[in-house]
């Protein structure tokens, strides 16, 4: 998809339509309900925060976790410590998250690091973090940090204290300011840079592109949305463990949704994300009459090969064929 | 802390090392012809290791008496899994690939826990608590046994690749894929001998680790990932650098051990894998891009 | 993911279903006679069972679970009346949180869960909110009960309060052994459990006037593959026994390293771990599993619930470790269905209140009554030195409950036969 289409009123009419039906969602949604939609549009957000450095620059990472976590003990560290609230922790994940992305990307670009290899270097620094955290006290090492819980009924916005219902509404809007960020990048300069760099970075470089500086913006900002999912969990789970935050698994978990939805698209990462919880918690109805454990993660291993061979392009570019939202082309 | 204790945490770091190397070739091999990046590798292993474990409590087989078979089985199934699946995915992005391999981890990891169930596994052989006492040195003899075995399979690997057609034929093929094409080769089923010989590897390493360690079929990850630091330290597609690359992680394990703090040990591989990335991308051993 | 089956045994297919006749069959036989059927509260219990029985906490996520399924006959017939509702938590917080929340729509009147703390205290979270009573089987940090939560009660020591009383422990082996050492080698895993063990130990250490010092302190990845350097450290350190905080298969690699290596101590002890009492342990060190020592609290051998639950175990699992995740996991329900029953109704206020008010002293595990304080926490949960003697874990202190007589120092890994 090339930013410089306008949503088609078709388009402007379903997105329009989802979001109303999103922001609604409480009113009649369960808590159980709430807390998948809830983790769905998370996997949302940190699918289009992946997606701008790998779907837009073609920038392949395999350790977002680095970010997700650096958010998540910045903004839950100095809440814990200083009751500092979570918009100036957020702040603080963002610079420290863009400058760890940009450690990394200037290590990687200027050393030509690429491809698969570049993958593995963001994954070596994410476990090389994730040993270090294990081991800082002052962010309670291995034995996890503990954010306060308060016993307020009421929402507390400025300090993400509060019920479901207010966290649903705080990832809702952040995954709509993502989508709508994403879509600015997409029609800006930086984004038919990051499209020809994408394709072919020696012809990008051929045509007077400053490939290492677009490179690096996709990184620093990909990072830094990276980190507010990051300070969302944390304030929504309570608790951090190096062990989990940095995992490897966070990481695969992170960009799932986006390969599957659709890469370098607007609305893949959504549909992914949707698509990816549906299926997982159909499967884990199935298995629990099925009985057996781990029948579930087979299933699930099998879908995703299935989807893999017969829409390696991802799901939305074939939804939206279907739906004549691109107007008959593919 | 003396010489002595220095020299057998050296030596058990040598020797772990091997094991590893072992372990990476064949990855390895795989990256060097294919240019696929299994991440299916550690659960491979694991599932050699529990074939080790079955034919050693019903069959009364011995590790080293069951690698052949093993290494066999394996070449059989990484030459099917290429035929039937990996074939049609050579030409697509990375990423993809990824994902592939990943669904695959996903499914061995949850058969293999659905057979054999969550509980680790180990072989008790007699050698398994016996040393060598060398001097002042202490050597652990399933360890030195592993090695040893680590170091013959590689040599048989290298052997193959140098002096039989197919081997030659499968290094062209690494080269350069069109033109092995053009001069008639079969790159198909090249390929898939490769992704055998690259399982077969696996399998044997599998085999002698389960000499060191229990199996459980959560271990996966942790090799593979384990796997692609050794292979990018010594260079992808190189044999001697994965052997290599083994060893350096077997003895920057032993001494930032011994040095800093055990728990930190881990992060001096990554650490030292960030660095060979920066400082020479191709690997040790590799050879320039 | 719930399964609303009466019996919960039959929800795994014909295995479980054979294997629930069979537990069935041997409570009656236990029981010595026909059920006592008291008064049921009108509505059988709805109790929400979360556990990791998939992925990396698998091994132990299972293990609780059978102590619950085993237990649920006994239950039965000491006139409780529970509908068992298992999810899995795959060993993941946010799965866990999920779970919780739809066990609790699907109409769970109380949770029972999750061992890993991390998905404990996720799901105490959820049930915070929605006001529903949470029972934690097995969970050692110590901020499930300290966060001020008011719907969760924990009948499992924090890791400072394990680790203390371990450490008390130390002092009654040597006093039975007339033997004290000056010297000890401390090898801990470095994970939530394993640092929460530590800073217990270090903060008591110097407080608890123990005739012994810590030479050196060793910590390792949970992750590590082999642990050759860190007892090569160990050994390094010359000290008169090995004190140690595991897991199970770093307990495993930590025994053998060191009868490779000719670690020769007076004993391996630890102040409170898992590890070295469960089966596998034995299974995969034979002999050299001998004589470990392990501070925690028991089965207590003199309580017939206890006994009971051995045996039905036994008789269902014989392949199977029957140690404190068994035990554990069946007080939790223990005190589930107690508190139903009192409370009369599944109303989540009274059974809350109930739980407040619990005091059970037919119970499987050593020490006095179940009851909790105001923070949920159950305060008399003493530990025993159980040590593994002709191949089963034997409690041997306290004295008045042993079986047996401790051995310290053990004998070395040379003379074994």
């Amino acid at each position: 998809m090339t930013a410089a289409n306008l949503l088609s009123d078709r388009r402007a009419i379903l997105l329009l339509g989802l979001l109303a039906a999103l922001a609604a969602a409480p009113l009649a949604a369960g808590d159980y309900a709430l807390s998948i939609l809830i983790t769905v549009l998370l996997q949302a957000y940190l699918g289009m925060a992946w997606n701008v450095m790998m779907g837009f620059a073609g920038q392949f990472s395999l350790g977002h976790a680095l970010y997700v976590g650096l958010g998540a003990y910045a903004g839950g560290a100095l809440f814990a410590h200083f009751g500092t609230p979570p918009l100036v922790g957020a702040l603080a994940g963002m610079v420290v998250s863009a400058v760890a992305g940009s450690i990394i990307g200037t290590l990687g670009f200027r050393f030509k690091v690429m491809g698969v290899y570049f993958a593995l270097l963001t994954i070596a620094f994410a476990e090389f973090t994730r040993v270090l955290f294990d081991h800082w006290n002052w962010v309670g090492a291995s034995s996890g940090l503990f954010l306060p819980v308060s016993h307020s009924v009421n929402d507390d916005f400025w300090n993400l204290r509060g019920s479901a219902t207010m966290f649903y509404y705080v990832i809702l809007g952040m995954a709509a300011a993502a989508f709508l960020f994403s879509r600015a990048l997409l029609g800006r300069r930086i984004g038919y840079y990051w499209q020809a760099i994408r394709e072919d970075q020696d012809a990008a470089d051929a045509l007077g592109i400053d490939v290492f500086r677009a490179k690096m913006v996709a990184v620093i900002i990909s990072a830094s949305m990276t980190s507010l999912g990051g300070l969302f969990i944390a304030f929504y789970n309570n608790n951090l463990y190096p062990e989990s935050i940095f995992s490897m698994h966070r990481s695969i978990e992170l960009m799932l949704g986006t390969i599957i939805g659709g890469i370098g698209t607007l609305f893949g990462p959504i549909l992914g994300a949707v698509a990816l919880t549906a299926l997982g918690e159909a499967l884990t109805v199935i298995g629990a009459h099925i009985g057996i454990d781990g029948v579930k993660q087979i299933a699930y291993g099998v879908c995703l090969m299935v989807i893999l061979a017969f829409r390696p392009g991802g799901l939305w570019p074939w939804l939206r064929h279907r739906l004549r939202l691109d107007g008959g082309r593919r | 802390m003396d010489a002595t204790f220095f020299m057998n945490v050296i030596s058990a770091g040598l020797l772990t090392g091997l094991v590893y190397g072992l372990m990476a070739l064949g990855l390895s091999v795989i990256f060097g012809v294919m240019r696929v990046v299994n991440f299916a590798h550690g659960d491979m292993m694991v599932v050699a290791m529990y074939a080790t474990y079955l034919l050693y409590t019903k069959l009364g087989l011995q590790p080293l008496a069951a690698l052949p078979l093993v290494a066999g089985a394996l070449f059989v199934f990484g030459y099917v899994l290429q035929r039937v699946l990996i074939n049609r995915f050579l030409g697509v992005t990375e990423h993809i690939q990824f994902l592939l391999l990943l669904s695959v981890a996903i499914i061995i990891t949850n058969v293999v826990l659905m057979v054999f169930g969550p509980d680790a596994r180990n072989i008790q052989l007699d050698a398994s608590f016996e040393s060598y006492s060398l001097g002042p040195l202490v050597l652990d003899k399933v360890r030195v046994i592993a090695a040893v075995g680590a170091g013959c399979v590689a040599a048989l690997l290298w052997a193959f690749f140098r002096y039989t057609t197919t081997g030659t034929a499968i290094r062209a093929c690494a080269d350069n894929p069109v033109g092995a094409r053009v001069v008639g080769l079969d790159v198909e089923k090249l390929y898939a001998v490769t992704f055998g010989v690259g399982s077969a590897c696996v399998g044997a390493a599998g085999c002698l680790l389960l000499l060191l360690v229990d199996v459980h079929p959560h271990l996966s990850s942790d090799y593979t990932l384990l796997g692609f630091i050794i292979v990018i330290l010594g260079g992808l597609g190189s044999l001697g650098g994965a052997l290599l690359g083994g060893v350096l992680v077997g003895l920057s394990e032993a001494l930032s051990g011994v040095l800093i703090a055990p728990s930190l040990k881990t992060m001096f591989s990554f650490g030292l894998l960030i660095l060979v990335l920066l400082l020479r991308p191709q690997g040790i051993l590799g050879k320039k891009p | 993911m719930s399964d609303h089956t009466q019996n919960p045994s039959t929800s795994k297919g014909i295995n479980r279903r054979q294997f629930a006749t069979t537990v069935a069959a041997g409570a009656l036989v236990t029981a010595g006679g026909l059920p006592i059927r008291s008064a049921r509260a009108a509505t059988p219990l709805k109790l929400g069972v979360l556990l990791p029985r998939s992925g990396h906490l698998a091994l132990i996520g299972q293990a609780c679970q059978r102590g619950i399924d085993v237990g649920m006959p006994i239950l039965r017939d000491m006139g409780y009346s529970i509908e068992l509702m298992n999810a899995d938590t795959e060993s993941n917080p946010d799965v866990g949180r999920t779970q919780a929340e739809k066990l609790i729509r699907e109409g769970a009147h109380m949770l029972l869960g999750c061992f890993d703390s991390a998905t404990t205290l996720a799901v105490a979270g959820v049930a915070e909110q929605k006001g529903i009573p949470h029972v934690v089987n097995i969970g050692s940090e110590p901020k499930i009960t300290e966060q001020g939560f008011k719907y969760v009660f924990r009948n499992f020591p924090s890791a400072p309060t394990l680790g203390r009383q371990g450490l008390m422990l130390y002092k009654d082996m040597f006093a039975a052994s007339g033997v004290t050492p000056k010297t000890a080698v401390l090898l801990h895993i470095n994970d939530s459990f394993g640092m929460g063990m530590l800073g217990g130990i270090n903060a008591l250490m110097p407080k608890l006037d123990l005739p012994f010092t810590i030479v050196e302190t060793i910590g390792y990845d949970p992750k590590a593959r082999d642990l050759s350097i860190e007892v090569a450290k160990a050994k390094a350190a010359k000290a008169d026994f090995t004190m140690v905080v595991t897991r199970l298969n770093d307990a495993i690699l930590l025994v053998r390293e060191m009868v490779k290596q000719q670690v020769e101590t007076m004993g391996i002890t630890t102040p409170g771990s898992p590890g070295m009492y469960e089966k596998q342990f034995f299974k995969a060190l034979g002999k050299y599993a001998e004589f470990c020592t392990t501070n925690v609290p028991w089965f207590d051998p003199k309580q017939e619930v206890g006994n009971q639950l051995i045996h039905a175990f036994e008789k269902a699992f014989p392949e199977e470790s029957c140690d404190i995740n068994v035990s554990f996991s069946f007080e939790a329900a223990l005190i589930a269905a107690d508190a139903h029953k009192r409370a009369g109704s599944t109303d989540p206020q009274a059974l809350t209140e109930a739980l407040r008010t619990t005091n059970i002293t037919k119970r499987a595990n050593l020490g006095g009554a179940i009851t909790f304080d105001a923070k949920g926490q159950n305060v008399n949960l003493p530990s025993a030195v159980v040590q593994n003697l002709g191949g089963k874990p034997t409690v041997v202190l306290p004295s008045q409950s042993a079986e047996a007589k401790l051995a310290f120092p053990m004998p070395g890994f040379k003379n074994r036969t």
